[in-house]
């Protein structure tokens, strides 16, 4: 009941995908020949319990590591990533967990860290405070001011502002690690919404989340990660939260099913 | 998107933003600012206006164009000094040697020039690369080994002094000619009156035209600008006070090329850190070490071009002190020094923790901390004396600078 492959899904153009990827530290294998799969316009939710892989694999794919064995291909390209740097460039943007955003500076010199507009020796801040807004709005995001520092955002508000950093690249695929973990209900379902804006921009979206109705909130396809192995493969239409966890636990007679069920039985 | 054909201004799309044009919404602003914690330099310009009451009550010579150009002309060197400081303070680092190096450069210049019958050129550009190669090691030492900025620079306010001695020697002190190219620029050459208007004149000019010309901009991108009359206003008031300044400058020696120098540091190092990619990653590093290191920013560079700017600015700034007193001696540049910089930085405004700060505070700083002492000295209070309200100067600067960043943090600009 673990594996349910679906070819129902439209046939689209695969950005990213990676074939047999082993990663060794020391004596723990953390990833065994692991697959996966990002078409552009699609978002794949990558789960797993802790220890499973999820955060190897996404720094395998933004260049923090570098797999043992295995294939990267890049909108077909076989493609080697060495470092961070060389993952940006070849279009593959991550907004990690903590963000990475200067509190001191405002959003525009957030947004262009790194890759500032310049004329001459000098910062253009009229450009680049034009392609902030443009940027901004792309993904209908609330933000009052671009000239305001980040430390006087929402949680919210500055998930978005790393998220429209990821985008100045422009980038084919986007990994966001754990980008509702702390963040309320209101803006946990603002940053869905720009998930699916990035999804309609035909971007191949990677999504690693430990909440299992965000997950199927926004996915396409969740791709569940077991003890660095492949566990397995859900379209989101037909998959249960009881068949995920079960998935990412490895039974069936798993503690969250356990106790859903003494919970039943005593009602 | 609805950008370019939108009658508003990209920048105010949002209904919650609050109109900023004219007079009353302007002043709003400007107030709902200062309950925000964003001082900026009001405090300090506030406090010097009491500084200069206080004083000018007591001793009115405290005022008089005199005592004002000596002031000035006495407070450039440290100025220079503590400009290197607020680059370490940006970072969030620290530098206890500034003085220490400010005097062992002098030395190595005037021992050069002096003893060796070198060219002023050759000792001047000797007391810069001094300065150069102290702070490469600093760097060194702190992104390589591994060694706190506050532990090499202690280790470097002593070595240093210690340097001091020895490169004087048995001589104690030495005397630069009087008719050296250093000592007449620091202490006795002043810019002529009418190119002092000039001067001035240009200044303003240039300022309003990069305004006038960035506005123009903004408004062919679609963005919104600030209120025209305060820009207008802004300049006029810079002018007229600037130009009175120079009169009363005036009246006695004039604007020295020594304070020239000065202020021509602090403009050209606040137009690198407000306006450069350099000044953009100094505050970037100082805000968010990790997060600068992973938009590919090259953290190590930025510490070296801060520590090479900071040791070498002390540089300048010791063998400046040093054409300004013509006299190199053993107590160049020793603790009072030292401390004099860090305190102007702080004072004029630039956190002790980094990622905030101006190029300005500290001119700021060392005009009123230059102030005090000049005061002090002309009342006759005892040196004892002085050195505690200088410290309690500094207090109440750190004490209003942690103030304004609670209101900050309580009103969310951090």
């Amino acid at each position: 009941m673990s594996t349910a492959l679906h070819a129902a899904a439209p046939v689209r153009e695969t950005v990213l995908s990676l074939t047999g990827v082993h990663k060794r530290f020391g004596a723990v294998q953390a990833l065994t020949d692991v697959h996966l799969e990002v078409a552009a316009g699609e978002v794949v939710a990558l789960v797993g319990d802790n220890g499973a892989g999820k955060s190897t694999l996404v720094k395998v794919i933004s260049g923090v590591y570098i797999p043992d064995e295995g294939e990267v291909e890049l909108a077909g390209q076989k493609v080697r990533i060495t470092a961070p740097s060389q993952a940006q460039s070849l279009g593959i943007a991550t907004v990690f967990q903590d963000l990475a955003l200067c509190d001191n500076l405002d959003v525009v010199a957030n947004l262009f860290l790194g890759q500032e507009h310049l004329t001459g020796p000098f910062i253009d801040e009229v450009s680049m405070e034009k392609d902030a807004w443009r940027l901004l709005r792309s993904l209908s995001a609330k933000i009052p001011s671009v000239r305001i520092a980040i430390a006087g955002l929402s949680g919210g508000q500055r998930q978005t502002v790393a998220i429209a950093r990821s985008l100045v690249g422009s980038p084919k695929v986007v990994m966001l690690d754990e980008p509702t973990a702390a963040l309320g209900v209101a803006q946990t379902a603002e940053v869905l919404n720009l998930v699916e804006r990035l999804r309609d921009q035909g971007l191949g979206v990677i999504l690693i989340s430990h909440n299992m109705a965000d997950v199927q909130a926004v996915a396409d396809r969740i791709v569940v990660l077991r003890l660095g192995r492949n566990a397995a493969e859900f379209d989101v239409e037909d998959v249960t939260t009881e068949q995920l966890v079960a998935a990412i636990t490895g039974a069936s007679d798993n503690v969250v099913a356990a106790r859903q069920s003494r919970k039943e039985g005593s009602s | 998107m609805s950008t370019d054909l939108s009658p508003v201004a990209a920048d105010l799309q949002d209904e919650r933003l609050i109109n900023n044009q004219g007079l009353a919404a302007t002043a709003t602003a400007f107030w709902h600012r200062l309950k925000g914690g964003e001082l900026g330099s009001l405090p300090v310009v506030f406090g010097l206006l009491m500084i200069c009451t206080v004083f000018y009550m007591q001793e009115p010579r405290f005022l008089s164009s005199f005592n004002l150009v000596s002031m000035l002309q006495f407070a450039a060197p440290v100025g220079i000094i503590a400009l290197g400081i607020v680059l370490v303070l940006l970072l969030g680092e620290i530098d206890l040697s500034v003085g220490s190096v400010s005097g062992f450069a002098a030395a190595c210049m005037a021992v050069l020039v002096v003893d060796h019958g070198q060219s002023m050129l050759v000792g001047l550009l000797a007391g810069i690369g001094v300065g150069a190669l102290i702070g490469v090691a600093y760097a060194f030492l702190y992104t390589k080994i591994g060694v706190p900025s506050f532990v090499f620079s202690l280790a470097g306010l002593l070595a240093f002094q210690g340097g001091l001695l020895y490169v004087l020697g048995t001589n104690g002190t030495v005397n630069l000619p009087d008719d050296s190219f250093l000592v007449n620029f620091a202490r006795f050459d002043f810019v002529p009156e009418s190119v002092s208007y000039a001067l001035v004149v240009l200044i303003v000019a240039a300022y309003a035209v990069t305004h006038l010309v960035s506005r123009r901009r903004r408004t062919a991108a679609g963005l919104s600008n600030s209120w025209l009359p305060v820009v207008i206003a802004k300049a006029a008031l810079m002018l007229v006070g600037l130009l009175w300044l120079t009169w009363y400058l005036n009246i006695d020696r004039g604007w020295g090329y020594l304070w020239v120098l000065f202020a021509a540091l602090v403009v050209g190092l606040d137009l690198l850190l407000r306006k450069t990619r350099w000044g953009r990653y100094i505050f970037a590093v100082g805000g968010n070490e990790e997060a600068a290191r992973r938009t590919g920013i090259k953290v190590t560079r930025v510490y070296l071009s801060v520590f090479v700017g900071c040791s070498t600015l002390a540089a300048l700034g010791g063998l400046m002190m040093a054409g300004n007193l013509t006299t190199v001696s053993q107590s160049s540049g020793t603790t009072d020094t030292n401390l004099t910089a860090i305190a102007a930085a702080v004072i004029g405004g630039t956190s002790l923790f980094g990622g905030r700060g101006s190029a300005y505070s500290a001119m700021l700083g060392i005009i009123v901390l230059q102030s005090i002492q000049s005061g002090l000295n002309m009342l006759n209070v005892d040196s004892s004396v002085r050195f505690m309200v200088t410290g309690a100067v500094l207090l109440l600067a750190i004490a209003i600078d942690s103030v304004s960043r609670k209101a900050r943090t309580s009103s969310g600009r951090g």
